[in-house]
């Protein structure tokens, strides 16, 4: 594996595990799998816009392979601790390590590698308007691979069939529904077959169901490429179905207040915050 | 047995237990370098074979990825299409499971609608023709839904978000004071000095103070700032309202019972108004004032020998005529403007389209207004 920081160069190439890797939703928890490197590490960061302190001192790892969902109520800064993740705004404290490298020390050129080793999906998709679904997927391939034009719209194909988006490639995003533009939003995220995702609000405003094929796509994604994944999401029924672990963030301790799988958070946490989030019990006032 | 294999992946061939079969074993890792010439090579082996089946041995391969996973279906579709069967042997655990992700089905699906291929010209021609057409009908549109919004404006005046207006004639008005100001200034003083070099031949020297103050207020003053605003807040009305539109602000400026032009489109009407015949008499000033310096500094004029016959030169009616002309250009910028961002359709690209179109229907407009202007002032002998 040649690269820069662990990483290889443009691409994440995985030893297949003849015992199936991951399998099933239930993560080894606490201990998870002894030799899983981490993924990220999240080192008592803080997060502010101006001198408005959103997060204070947060720390958190994700193991490779793990889905970890960042939840918690609107406002407690689910969004803003992903987005300062990934380096789209720059923290006010502590430090973020993305496969080893830290984020904040990196130089441009290691960023642009730590970058192309995870994917985003966006709340809206992010699509590029001018661009049909096709241009889109391809377009990290065809500037990041040595591929042909050709093979890189036989990869960008295949990337939408995975997302049952066979047969749109010469639609425009303004042409398609709200959760397919967040399906094609995840085919671009994968084109390079990133090692880690992020997603932020992916069921946000999704009927049950496309919710729930979007779920399982997730779910089948970690199993089979042994994604590392990071979910923000306020969704229980998702919470439940994806996620190994989950952070659980509030806005009055600015920081994070249990982290766990979801069941034992759910069933034995003696925090009426976390209890009333798991169990959608109004807040008493 | 034959080898073959470019990077990481090597492909054996060797004849099954049934002649009519043929075993490809993969080795390696077949990833995204290895598509193309490992498909290259298993449609050459095909071809040369021709068997009645293919097995795919996969027990040695070390890695794949999902277009290693894609040139595995592609392998098999390649025999499918040739009347092999096709099967994969020992392929375990997560690739298996990445193999699963890829359905043969969805893959050989055909777009839905075909690629956008580029009109022939009698197309093009046509396809701009209706869309000039439907441009005109929504222009029309518009200016009927602006004059009712106006006519109740007229009738009520507590209608207008007065502080609306306030805000825009400080985004149109003050904001914009820098720039054309810097620029009237310039203007005034290119014209003086080129006009300079060839009126001092003549010993005409004076005469810079006249043509700098009669070609600045009659026609340049107003044309300069017209264009300076459509390009400065003619566009960032059509952009405003045109983004809006995208997040469904204007729909919900509907529902709530209020009038989309009323509430968006009059406060920046109103607001443009107001000052854009007053940046016009401020640009007015600063050219002269441009003129004035090299008059002074170039031309040995004395400050009061210049105002004195700048004062001279000029009588009411070109003061006037350029007024009125700003009048017509500040309903203009903004209307067109405002009507751009009401026709946004779609995305952030839709957007940019509307502010493009906003400033060059814009500086069009004014153009052939400043036209009809000088026609109708030479007939009228204002």
């Amino acid at each position: 594996m040649g690269g820069t920081n662990g990483i290889e160069q443009g691409q994440t190439r995985r030893r297949i595990d003849p015992s199936g890797g991951i399998s099933g939703r239930e993560y080894d928890w606490p201990q998870g799998p002894p030799a899983a490197p981490l993924a990220i590490k999240v080192e008592n960061l803080t997060a502010a816009y101006g001198e408005d302190v959103i997060l204070k001192d947060v720390n958190f790892s994700v193991k490779r392979g793990e889905v970890v969902v960042i939840a918690g109520g609107s406002g407690c800064g689910k969004s803003t601790l992903l987005k300062h993740i990934i380096g789209l705004y720059p923290l006010a404290g502590g430090r973020v390590e993305i496969n080893g490298v830290d984020m904040a020390a990196a130089s441009d050129r290691e960023l642009s590698v730590v970058r192309q080793g995870f994917g985003v999906l966006f709340q809206s998709g992010a699509l590029f308007g001018s661009f049909n679904l096709l241009e889109n997927v391809t377009l990290p391939l065809l500037d990041f691979t040595n591929l042909s034009r050709r093979a890189a719209n036989l990869v960008g194909r295949a990337k939408l069939a995975m997302v049952n988006l066979a047969g749109y490639e010469n639609h425009l995003p303004s042409e398609l529904s709200g959760g397919m533009q967040k399906r094609a939003g995840l085919a671009r995220a994968m084109a390079l077959d990133p090692a880690i995702l992020f997603f932020d609000e992916p069921s946000a405003g999704l009927d049950p169901i496309t919710a729930a094929e979007l779920d399982r796509l997730i779910i089948r994604i970690n199993q089979a490429m042994g994604t590392t994944m990071v979910i923000v999401t306020h969704e229980l029924a998702s919470i439940y179905n994806i996620a190994h672990r989950v952070v659980m963030l509030d806005k009055t301790v600015k920081g994070i207040i249990a982290q766990g799988p979801p069941k034992e958070l759910r069933d034995s946490s003696s925090d009426p915050r976390v209890s009333d989030f798991f169990h959608r019990r109004p807040a008493e006032r | 047995m034959a080898q073959a294999g470019s990077g990481n992946f090597r492909l054996e061939s060797s004849p099954g237990k049934s002649g009519d079969d043929l075993v490809l074993s993969i080795s390696g890792c077949l990833d995204r370098s290895a598509l193309e010439p490992a498909l290259a090579e298993v449609r050459n082996l095909l071809q040369q074979n021709r068997p009645k089946r293919l097995i795919l041995e996969l027990g040695k391969l070390e890695s794949l990825d999902s277009a290693g996973a894609l040139a595995l279906t592609m392998m098999q579709q390649e025999a499918q299409a040739m009347g092999a069967a096709a099967e994969l042997k020992n392929l375990a655990g997560s690739a298996a499971d990445l193999q699963s992700l890829l359905d043969p089905q969805e893959l050989a699906k055909p777009p839905l609608i075909p690629e956008a291929r580029k009109q022939d010209f009698i197309s093009e021609v046509g396809q701009s023709f209706l869309e000039v057409m439907d441009d005109f009908k929504q222009m029309v549109t518009f200016l009927g839904d602006f004059a009712i919004a106006s006519v109740r404006a007229i009738k009520n005046p507590k209608l207008v978000r007065w502080s609306d207006v306030a805000l825009y004639m400080e985004k149109v008005g003050v904001d914009g004071l820098p720039i054309v100001g810097l620029i009237s200034f310039l203007l005034g003083l290119i014209i003086a000095f080129m006009s300079s070099l060839q009126l001092a031949s003549f010993g005409a020297n004076i005469f810079v103070a006249s043509l700098v103050a009669v070609a600045m207020v009659r026609e340049l003053g107003p044309i300069m700032t017209a264009v300076l605003i459509a390009g400065r807040s003619g566009s960032a009305f059509a952009a405003e309202i045109g983004t809006m539109k995208v997040n469904e602000e204007v729909d919900a400026l509907s529902v709530m019972g209020y009038n989309p032009v009323s509430f968006l489109a009059v406060p920046k009407v109103l607001a443009s108004l107001i000052v854009i015949p007053l940046l016009t008499l401020y640009s007015d000033l600063l050219a002269i004032l441009g003129g004035m310096m090299v008059g002074v500094l170039g031309l040995d004029l004395t400050v009061y020998s210049y105002v004195q016959q700048t004062v001279k030169s000029l009588d009411v009616s070109d003061v006037t005529s350029g007024l009125a002309k700003s009048i017509f250009f500040a309903v203009i910028i903004a209307g067109v403007g405002c009507q751009r961002g009401f026709t946004v359709r779609g995305g952030a690209q839709a957007v940019g389209s509307a502010t493009t179109s906003a400033v060059v229907t814009a500086m069009f407009l004014i153009i052939v207004t400043d036209s009809i202007f000088a026609i109708v002032l030479h007939y009228l002998e204002w």
